[in-house]
């Protein structure tokens, strides 16, 4: 009955700090000591900053213990993916061109954690600059699923879900421009929400692809994701994409149930290539809500078919200009060049690894004079498209649901050599970035090897309640409470 | 359609000095990912080239006020290399804009 | 074989905006280096842009000034290269749908008027200042660049020209009165010292009677009027010179050098110039409704073209109309003020185009240091009128008021130049002048009345030009006829 510390969630964690039965240094210590437990096995931080969490968890238990209650996530250990700039810690992306960056400011998510008295525990690994589905592209080493230290987390934030599978930090931050927070969180059995495009400033996020990215929560919990949400969302002046009209309630509907929801399943996001556990579990999540009072309307999405090679065109594309900046002049990384030329090329091709350059290259290609039209042209009007089936689906259907991941936790070097495969890890979850859309994914289960297996559900811009409410119910059913193995390992 | 790749253009484009070794293997493997990116080609109608807002944000800007500028020192300590307050660089071989 | 100049120009003008276009760093001049920069001006990881308000409608006001149409809907783009002063290695700058667009600007050339078309204005951001050293302080010969940001990011407003310029003139003209307008809109300092104002110039040259255009080349550096001209001059000659010897025009661009008054061809890579550009995804569309674009129209001050027809209304001919309206702000400010305390506007514009600008040019000051406002002009003008100074002996009291003496009354009494119309004074002057010019009253009793001439020239020299010429005149015709 008694929990670890470090397994409580934070909704948990936030009545026993105001009753006083712990303090936030228990918490930052219990969390701490998890991370130096696991990290050798796993390799889920990049920068542990135990003092900086310490100095953080004092100032939040004085201010506790003054009556200032800076809100749910005050005095809770979070980790933070680190693409987020931090003043004063070093911040990479996993890249080996930004060893050493020490940003001269916090991103705004940072600033926002910061004032609801969060405590940031550390930086976690990442598929160099958030372009990946494994972290094997790190440029400092790859992190391990906790349930099972041969395969990978998944990416790109692949360290913020082992940290929060493992009980490294009760919740994380992650950043999602094709699935990089929802498919990590399957594949560790944690939740992981992608908002609605603009909701989240990206602010001090070291961009991938402008147009796609967005921060988002990983927690053990749908409430914790709620929560997490609600503190660092909101209208940034900073950021001329961020929304500054009304934003929805994440928390007033997760009781309600779904009874008289319609819910809607995509045909396109299931058959050949998903694995069959995957298929059964998440069959057996739709009749059982459908049990639950839901209507149940399967939809056919055409676009969703060519929304992979949308997106393999547009976020390079962005990513070819985004990343243009590392040069080897203002900071980070400098090879030697005998000219201004000869060293920002030198530099760039020493300090990014080869998904990066990949990708480099297919998004100036896909730019380029004479090819433009073809390729990012014609994704921009796919992208279109997408928005449109889902306007389409949207006026039959609530929510929409789909498994997150076509297949469990795979291999470590498994799909390294093969870009296309590991690109397929991300077709069920491309469409939602590709509109805007809010996504979240939900710990269903376990295959028959002890593997984890996400839900996602999908809802309308804006449509948070709608999604939080689905999702609750989810985790109300699937009653997942497995801990990844690595806690029987060490703990 | 067979996709042609100018790969070596197109890394003089991106600034990354690779090898000719390199150089193939990427392109090899850029031929299969616009393979299956070609794909987008099968959508009919007028392209589309201005990514809307999802939410249709239009309009959105600061007010002319100046915000404090960030401290030189601090900035300058990350530069591979600086001097009296400039940040140093090799000649360029090509002129700008 | 006869040429024809073909010549478009591109204007780059710096706004005088409080802050930064996409972030709040200053944007004075003179900082130390690298003392006006963020994490967005500097391109730092995860740093975003947000468009300055302002610079917006400065650029609305550029377009509404050059006639331009104010594009319904306009987007930013990336405009992808790599430079070591460009910090994100991308300028956010406008491709094809610039916030203006199709407009023109009138230009006076040797009494003749040219509508110059405008293309488009776009937005875009400067870039940072790059300090080559090393011997000679030459870019070929330099050791090490020296990378000051405190430039970067400041708002920059590109103002596109049809290719409708004929000849170096015409250049200067269009340049010149474009730089007026766009001080006088208040968006820029327009200094060209200052790089605040830039022109480049594209040069091409045809067969007369030729439809189609000749191989186009981009001429830059040039940092006065003058050099502009004479810059736009030597490529003309020099293409004409090579399609003559058999030679053809290549598309290049060529660096003006002040001093050995030539244009150099500037070393760029082949192929290099594929600047990729797509829509800016951090920025969201700007609409410009009608309602802000007539907000944005309220606030611009009287217009050239406006003026010219207010001063023809005032009873001005076109020309002076014309000359008036392009004189600097003070000199129309004087007029106005002269016309409202009653001055008739015709030696109005006059005085201020004529002697006072003159006295100017003379004295090598600048307009707004003129110590002469509307009343005093008008004062002078009444003082003419009323006889008071001679119009010639005006001229010296307009000197002595300029160099601050005092009222225009002040001067003529001080300078001593106040007309003698008292007749009896008068009268024994013309006695003695009569007396000892007895030849000349000989000839005009015997019909030669121009005569007259000569000895009203006589009484203005023993008064000192102090008489009324028209008095002495009745005076003398009196005298002679009794």
């Amino acid at each position: 009955m008694n929990k670890p510390l470090h397994d409580l969630s934070i909704a948990e964690a936030g009545e026993k700090l105001r009753s006083g039965e712990v303090a936030s240094s228990d918490l930052v210590e219990a969390v701490i000591k998890r991370a130096h437990l696991t990290e050798a096995q796993l390799h889920a931080f990049l920068t542990l900053d135990s003092e900086g969490a310490r100095e953080a968890a004092a100032s939040a238990d004085d201010d506790l213990a003054k009556g200032k209650d800076r809100g749910p996530l005050h005095g809770i250990p979070v980790a933070l993916k680190d693409n987020m700039t931090t003043r004063g810690l070093e911040t990479t992306a996993s890249s080996q061109i930004l060893a050493g960056y020490v940003p001269p400011y916090d991103a705004t998510v940072v600033t926002k954690l910061r004032d609801a008295g969060a405590v940031i525990v550390g930086k976690t690994n990442l598929d160099e600059f958030a372009m990946g589905s494994s972290t094997e592209n790190s440029g400092y080493g790859m992190s391990f699923n906790p349930w099972d230290i041969t395969r990978v987390p998944g990416g790109s934030s692949g360290g913020s879900a082992a940290a929060v599978a493992a009980g490294s930090g009760l919740g994380a931050l992650g950043s999602d421009t094709g699935g990089s927070i929802r498919q990590p969180a399957a594949l560790t059995g944690i939740v992981g929400l992608k908002p609605t495009y603009g909701t989240v400033s990206r602010y001090g996020l070291i961009a991938f692809a402008s147009s796609l990215d967005q921060i988002g929560p990983l927690t053990q919990t749908v409430e914790d994701a709620a929560l997490m949400l609600e503190t660092v969302w909101g209208h940034d002046p900073l950021d001329a994409t961020s929304y500054s009209g009304e934003y929805p309630d994440p928390s007033t509907d997760l009781d309600r149930g779904v009874d008289g929801m319609k819910i809607g399943v995509v045909s396109e996001l299931t058959g050949e290539g998903y694995e069959p556990a995957v298929e059964s579990a998440v069959s057996e999540m739709v009749e059982r809500l459908e049990g639950a009072g839901a209507e149940i309307v399967e939809l056919s999405l055409p676009t969703f078919e060519i929304a992979l090679s949308a997106y393999y065109l547009i976020a390079p594309a962005e990513c070819s200009a985004n990343l243009a900046r590392f040069d080897g002049i203002r900071y980070g990384l400098r090879a030697e060049g005998a000219t201004t030329e000869e060293l920002m090329a030198a530099t760039r091709a020493q300090g990014f690894g080869p998904e990066v350059i990949r990708r480099i290259l297919l998004g100036t290609y896909a730019l380029s004079a004479g090819y433009y039209d073809a390729f990012y042209g014609q994704a921009q009007k796919v992208r279109a498209g997408i928005q449109e089936d889902f306007a389409r689906a949207y006026s039959l259907v609530d929510a929409l649901v789909s498994p997150t991941s076509p297949t469990v936790a795979f291999k470590a070097g498994d799909r390294v050599d093969d870009p296309m495969a590991m690109y397929l890890s991300d077709i069920c979850t491309i469409p939602s970035n590709l509109a805007g859309h809010p996504a979240v994914s939900v710990p269903i289960g376990l295959d028959e090897r002890q593997l984890p297996i996400g839900f996602q559900v999908m809802a309308p811009a804006l449509g948070e309640s709608t999604m939080f409410r689905v999702a609750a119910e989810v985790e109300r059913i699937a009653s997942f409470e497995a801990r990844a193995q690595i806690a029987e390992v060490v703990g | 359609m067979p996709v042609e790749i100018d790969i070596a253009h197109v890394a003089r484009l991106a600034r990354l000095k690779l090898d000719d070794q390199d150089l193939e293997t990427y392109r090899e493997q850029l031929g299969v990912i616009l393979d299956h990116a070609a794909k987008v080609q099968s959508l009919e109608g007028e392209p589309q080239v201005e990514s809307a807002h999802p939410l249709g944000l239009e309009n959105v800007y600061r007010e002319d006020k100046k915000r404090p500028s960030l401290d030189r020192d601090e900035v300058l300590s990350q530069a591979p290399e600086a001097r009296d307050g400039y940040f140093v660089v090799p000649p360029a071989l090509e002129s700008g804009e | 074989m006869s040429y024809e100049p073909v010549i478009g120009i591109e204007v780059h003008v710096e706004l005088a905006t409080e802050s930064k276009m996409f972030c709040g760093c200053d944007v004075s001049f003179g900082s130390p280096p690298n003392t006006n920069v963020c994490p967005v001006c500097l391109g730092l990881p995860g740093a975003l842009p947000v468009a300055n308000r302002r610079a917006i409608e400065s650029i609305m006001a550029i377009g509404l000034a050059f006639n331009c149409e104010v594009s319904s809907r306009s987007v930013f783009h990336r405009k992808n290269y790599f430079y070591a002063d460009l910090p994100k290695n991308y300028q956010i700058s406008q491709f094809d749908i610039p916030v203006c667009h199709d407009g023109y600007l009138d230009v006076v050339v040797d009494g003749e008027t040219r509508r110059i078309g405008i293309e488009r204005a776009h937005m875009e951001e400067d870039t940072g200042k790059s300090t080559h050293i090393g011997e000679g302080g030459r870019i070929h010969s330099a050791e090490t660049t020296l990378l000051d940001f405190n430039r970067s990011g400041v708002p920059l407003v590109e103002i596109v020209s049809k290719p409708d310029i004929r000849s170096a003139a015409e250049s200067r003209a269009y340049a010149q009165s474009l730089r007026s307008i766009v001080a006088e809109l208040g968006v820029s300092d327009a200094r060209l010292e200052e790089g605040s104002i830039r022109f480049d110039a594209n040069v091409s040259v045809r067969p007369t009677g030729a439809e189609e255009f000749g191989t186009k080349v981009e001429v830059k550096n040039m940092n006065s009027f003058r050099s502009l001209e004479r810059a736009v001059d030597f490529e003309i000659r020099r293409q004409i010179d090579l399609l003559e010897s058999g030679g053809t025009v290549v598309q290049e661009t060529r660096h003006w050098d002040e001093e050995a008054d030539v244009t150099h061809s500037m070393r760029t890579k082949e192929g290099s110039s594929d600047y990729r550009y797509f829509t800016e995804p951090d920025l969201v569309p700007m609409v410009m409704g009608a309602d802000w674009v007539d907000q944005v129209r309220s606030t611009l001050p009287e217009l050239p073209s406006e003026r010219r027809r207010r001063y023809v209304g005032l009873g001005l001919d076109d020309d002076l109309a014309g000359v008036l309206s392009d004189a600097d702000v003070a000199l129309r400010e004087i007029f106005d003020e002269s016309v409202a305390a009653g001055a008739t506007p015709k030696p109005a514009a006059l005085w201020l185009t004529g002697e006072v600008t003159a006295w100017l040019r003379r004295e090598e000051k600048d307009s707004s240091s003129l110590e002469l406002d509307g009343s005093t002009l008008a004062e002078l003008i009444a003082i003419v009128d009323e006889g008071v100074v001679s119009a010639s002996a005006a001229k010296e009291v307009l000197e002595g008021v300029l160099e601050g003496e005092g009222s225009p009354r002040e001067v003529a009494e001080s300078r001593d130049l106040v007309q003698i119309s008292d007749t009896s004074a008068l009268e024994s002057v013309v006695a003695d002048v009569l007396a000892s010019n007895p030849e000349a009253v000989e000839s005009y009793r015997s019909g030669e009345q121009k005569v007259v001439g000569f000895l009203v020239g006589q009484v203005m020299r023993a008064t000192q030009g102090k008489a009324d010429p028209k008095m002495v005149n009745e005076l003398l015709r009196t005298a002679l006829s009794a």
